[in-house]
């Protein structure tokens, strides 16, 4: 049975629909990132489901048993949830231990065993040492770990975090979205996770929700998303890619500076306007005429730029107009002007609406 | 819809959840304020077209008001009292406050102190240091010009309508300092270096940049000085009665007199009320002009601007104010608290404690009106913390609707003058049944009124420095709100709370306004004995119960500084 069930939810502000239509199941276990632009309705989701705010329209379920309605929400303290929020909001009056423990103290836990798991919790988010410490004498990473610890300690029935890496630097960011995935696997907490870094989410999650708008534009594992977008938006949100818009013509489709045969490129069917998304590492580059299975289109460098782990090349079909992106290995040079060999495989082109 | 996983999730959606104990607390509160605030508002109109007596519908009250030339003339001595000290405080406050906030003036510390020790001296006390100062031939300035030119009287009489000017302008221009100050301390020093490299000097730099741009604050600064001049009671009373006019506050305290017409005198606070109401709409709408967007207090640093040796120009000014404000004041009061005569000066022969064991020891109720000063004062600061805590939070997390209104019945008293919010207090709480008139209670519930704007300022200011999500996480953990207001909120405001309570406690040991129509025989505070020892011309007694009043202001300051920082009572939120 799932876990967590969002059914037609939608919340208005005055005419503002912040978020429209919002359905999603979550199994149990499962860890899904909301994913999108600010402004887009994920906070928002993520508040209903915490109960803070009630849903315009829709039901948001756990266990089978509703828990908002827009007549009415059981109300945060009520859920067994808990969340991290992008403040952290650590309680300053409180040190690190009597913050995480504060969730065990509310459900009434004796002084010894709120002790042992403190303690326990702490161990694993390596902050056992720093227990005693107030929140203003901790870095940004500490108090991160002693909200991680604090909402974990007492086993939520689904854990909510509200963009919990925005604030810290980048470095530190990458070494606590690994951080939050090892908790997620130790634990096995149903966790949904929001954010607009896309780095964050492909690591963290086993799903994620692309948002736009207030609507749900795809919900995919992370390769499936960023392998086959299914809009526009999601191809452009998730990565960098290149848009190629195509015309049928007999039994080709007509690109910019080049054509495909139809039958090779996916659903090359309708009388309008076809579009494609190709990413830039699915396109080779080379000074000879390429022999393998490909398309090979001829090409101008017009532009390039050194980003250490890889050359990003612009390079402009010959008889086209629009140069397209291409991500090279570090090693492999060409100056701007000169002339190249593009090999596209016409499998890579994914059609987006 | 199956299984059911522990007793903490009803099925269903529980309606009753939205109701927890904590409404009955927000009802309550809200109850208090419309005790506060609407009633003795709702009374003092409905009492103004009250017959005396029958309480049938009149206007004759307002004919009575208004029938007589010298109850006009009192109006307009009024405006002209508070155009005249608004345009003078003015003067005293806008070069101390540059000097102060922007330049490298010597002792710029030193003078912020002596702005802070003319603020916390009330206006009653400086009226009385200033009649032995200037009062005819007896007052020390007008005997030290006799005696350096032989003359047989001296120029200065406080007992006339510029007197009364000064002496207001000398203990009201702290507002215009606060409000200049603050606007000036964020003028970024780059708006003021783009002009310098355009070929402005600092003068020219200071004329068309810096002064513009600190304009708005420095108008609000005139308004309120304007404002707090005509609802004055202390000083007109003491200086203008002797001088033979009236202003509004001293017609409304004969109307009070006996018998008591509380009828016409709430028909006659009418204008009071309405050029109140007018100027501080007025202040708001200048101070929150969009387009002066620098005062926003972001970006850029601030540096102080050199000033060569003008600079000694400018603190030789700020010194001029302070011997006018404090140390010719102070140190005559010291004289005359210690002199068995104060006419007969620094001589060793007329020094004597006498005065502080009378009015310590020996006097029927000093020491007590003193006592009745600070109790009175400590509940009302207590009670105005707790309502506007409560009213703040209301507002700020919005959790009734039209929650905006609340917050402004809490700053509404602003806009009342002490004297008028007293009068509407008698009509509503001193008629029988309630018959609170001469009762602690009713002073404690006017001061707390007075001061509810203080306290909701503060309170709102600090909550809204405090991120929801402190108590959302005590929520999400399975905390109710009231242990969020109690385990989180409480704690993390004590110290900003300590410093609203000391704001609102220090100028309602000194209140006066409101006090003199509301006190009985046994409820006098220290303020109203000060008034009288004026009225019977004891100044030796009543400038050791001014100076008593004073020092034990001191330790208070002490504790506001070390909570607060300080500047605590010099911010644009004390006022």
């Amino acid at each position: 049975m799932s876990k967590l069930v969002l059914k037609n939810v939608s919340r208005r502000y005055g005419a503002f629909e912040a978020v429209a239509d919002f359905s999603l199941e979550l199994q149990k276990g499962e860890f899904v990132s909301l994913l999108g632009p600010s402004g887009c309705g994920k906070t928002t989701t993520l508040r209903m489901i915490a109960g803070f705010a009630p849903p315009s329209t829709g039901t948001i379920e756990m266990d089978g048993q509703q828990i908002s309605a827009p007549s009415g929400v059981v109300p945060p303290e009520r859920r067994r949830m808990s969340m991290i929020f992008q403040s952290y909001a650590i309680w300053p009056n409180m040190t690190v231990g009597e913050n995480v423990g504060f969730g065990l103290q509310v459900r009434k836990m004796s002084r010894a065993e709120i002790d042992r798991r403190v303690d326990a919790i702490l161990d694993v988010v390596q902050m056992r040492n720093l227990k005693n410490r107030y929140p203003s004498e901790l870095s940004g990473g500490q108090q991160q770990r002693v909200a991680l610890a604090r909402a974990i300690v007492v086993e939520p029935e689904v854990l909510l975090l509200d963009e919990p890496l925005s604030n810290l630097d980048a470095n530190l960011r990458e070494e606590m979205r690994f951080e939050i995935r090892r908790l997620h696997d130790e634990f096995k907490i149903t966790t949904v996770y929001v954010t607009h870094d896309q780095s964050e989410a492909m690591v963290t999650s086993d799903r994620i929700v692309v948002m736009n708008k207030g609507r749900i534009e795809q919900v995919d594992a992370p390769h499936i998303l960023y392998g086959r977008p299914k809009s526009r938006f999601v191809a452009g949100f998730i990565g960098r890619t290149n848009f190629l818009e195509g015309a049928r013509q007999g039994s080709d489709v007509r690109f910019d500076g080049f054509t495909a045969p139809a039958t090779a490129v996916e659903r090359a069917d309708g009388a309008g306007p076809l579009l494609y998304s190709l990413r830039p590492q699915a396109v080779g580059l080379s000074a000879q005429k390429p022999t393998g299975p490909g398309l090979a289109v001829e090409a101008e460098i017009t532009d390039r730029a050194y980003l250490g782990e890889y050359w990003d090349y612009q390079a402009r079909p010959l008889g086209g107009v629009k140069a397209i992106r291409v991500s090279t290995s570090p090693t492999l040079v060409f100056e701007v002007g000169s002339h190249v060999w593009l090999e596209i495989d016409p499998a890579a082109m994914v059609r987006v609406e | 819809m199956t299984a059911s996983t522990g007793e903490a999730m009803p099925a269903g959606i529980p309606r009753a959840s939205r109701w927890d104990m904590t409404w009955l607390l927000w009802i309550a509160i809200i109850a208090i304020l419309l005790i506060l605030v609407v009633s003795p508002f709702v009374y003092l109109v409905i009492t103004s077209f009250q017959a005396e007596r029958t309480g049938d519908f009149t206007l004759s009250n307002y004919a009575t008001a208004y029938g007589r030339a010298r109850y006009i003339d009192a109006l307009f001595n009024s405006l002209q009292l508070g155009a005249g000290a608004a345009l003078l405080a003015g003067a005293f406050a806008i070069p101390l406050a540059w000097g102060v906030a922007r330049t490298d003036m010597p002792g710029r510390g030193f003078t912020r102190m002596l702005v802070l020790a003319t603020f916390i001296t009330p206006p009653y006390t400086g009226a009385v240091a200033w009649i032995l100062l200037a009062g005819p031939n007896a007052g020390w300035l007008n005997r030290f010009f006799m005696f350096v030119t032989g003359a047989e009287a001296g120029p200065f009489n406080i007992y006339s309508f510029t007197g009364l000017v000064v002496v207001i302008a000398l203990y009201s221009f702290p507002y215009i300092f606060i409000f200049t100050t603050a606007a000036l301390e964020l003028v970024s020093s780059e708006m003021e270096d783009a002009a310098n490299i355009l070929g402005a000097g600092t003068w020219r730099t200071m004329r068309r940049v810096t002064l513009p741009l600190a304009l708005p604050a420095i108008l609000g600064g005139l308004i309120i000085c304007f404002l707090e001049a005509i609802a004055l009671f202390a000083s007109p009373a003491m200086i203008a009665i002797p001088a033979r006019f009236n202003v509004v506050t001293t017609q409304l305290y004969q109307f009070f007199g006996n018998p008591v017409r509380v009828e016409v005198a709430a028909a006659y606070a009418m204008p009071l009320l309405g050029v109140t109401v007018l100027l501080i709409l007025a202040q708001r709408l200048i101070t929150s002009r969009k387009g002066f967007a620098t005062l926003t207090g972001k970006g850029g640093e601030r540096r102080p601007i050199r000033l060569g040796p003008w600079r000694w120009a400018i603190f030789g000014y700020a010194m001029f104010v302070a011997t006018l404000s404090v140390f010719l004041p102070y140190i005559f009061l010291v004289q005359s608290s210690f002199a068995k005569a104060w006419g007969r000066g620094f001589s060793l022969d007329n020094i004597t404690l006498r005065n502080f064991n009378f009015v310590l020891f020996e006097h029927a109720t000093a020491a007590q009106s003193v006592i009745n000063s600070f109790l009175y004062a400590g509940a009302a600061a207590t009670a105005a913390v707790l309502i506007t805590l409560g009213i703040a939070y209301i507002v700020t997390r919005r959790l009734v609707p039209f929650a905006e209104v609340l917050g402004f019945l809490c700053v509404a008293p602003f806009v009342i003058p002490g004297v008028v919010l007293a009068i509407g207090f008698y009509a509503a709480y001193a008629p029988p049944p309630l018959s609170l008139y001469g009762t602690a209670l009713i002073l404690i519930l006017a001061f707390t009124t007075r001061f509810l704007p203080i306290g909701y300022v503060n309170a709102s200011a600090a909550l809204r420095s405090l991120n929801p999500e402190m108590e959302e996480a005590v929520r999400v953990l399975g905390g109710s709100r009231l242990m969020a207001l109690r385990r989180v909120v409480a704690p993390l405001l004590k110290r900003s709370l300590l410093g609203a309570w000391l704001l609102i406690f220090i100028p309602a040991t000194r209140e006066l306004s409101s006090a003199i129509f509301l006190y009985g025989p046994n409820t006098k505070v220290a303020s109203v004995m000060i008034f009288d020892m004026s009225e019977e011309g004891n100044f030796e007694y009543l400038s050791a119960l001014a100076l008593i009043l004073q020092l034990l202001t001191l330790p208070l300051l002490y504790l506001g500084q070390r909570a607060l920082g300080r500047d605590f009572m010099l911010r644009r939120t004390a006022t």
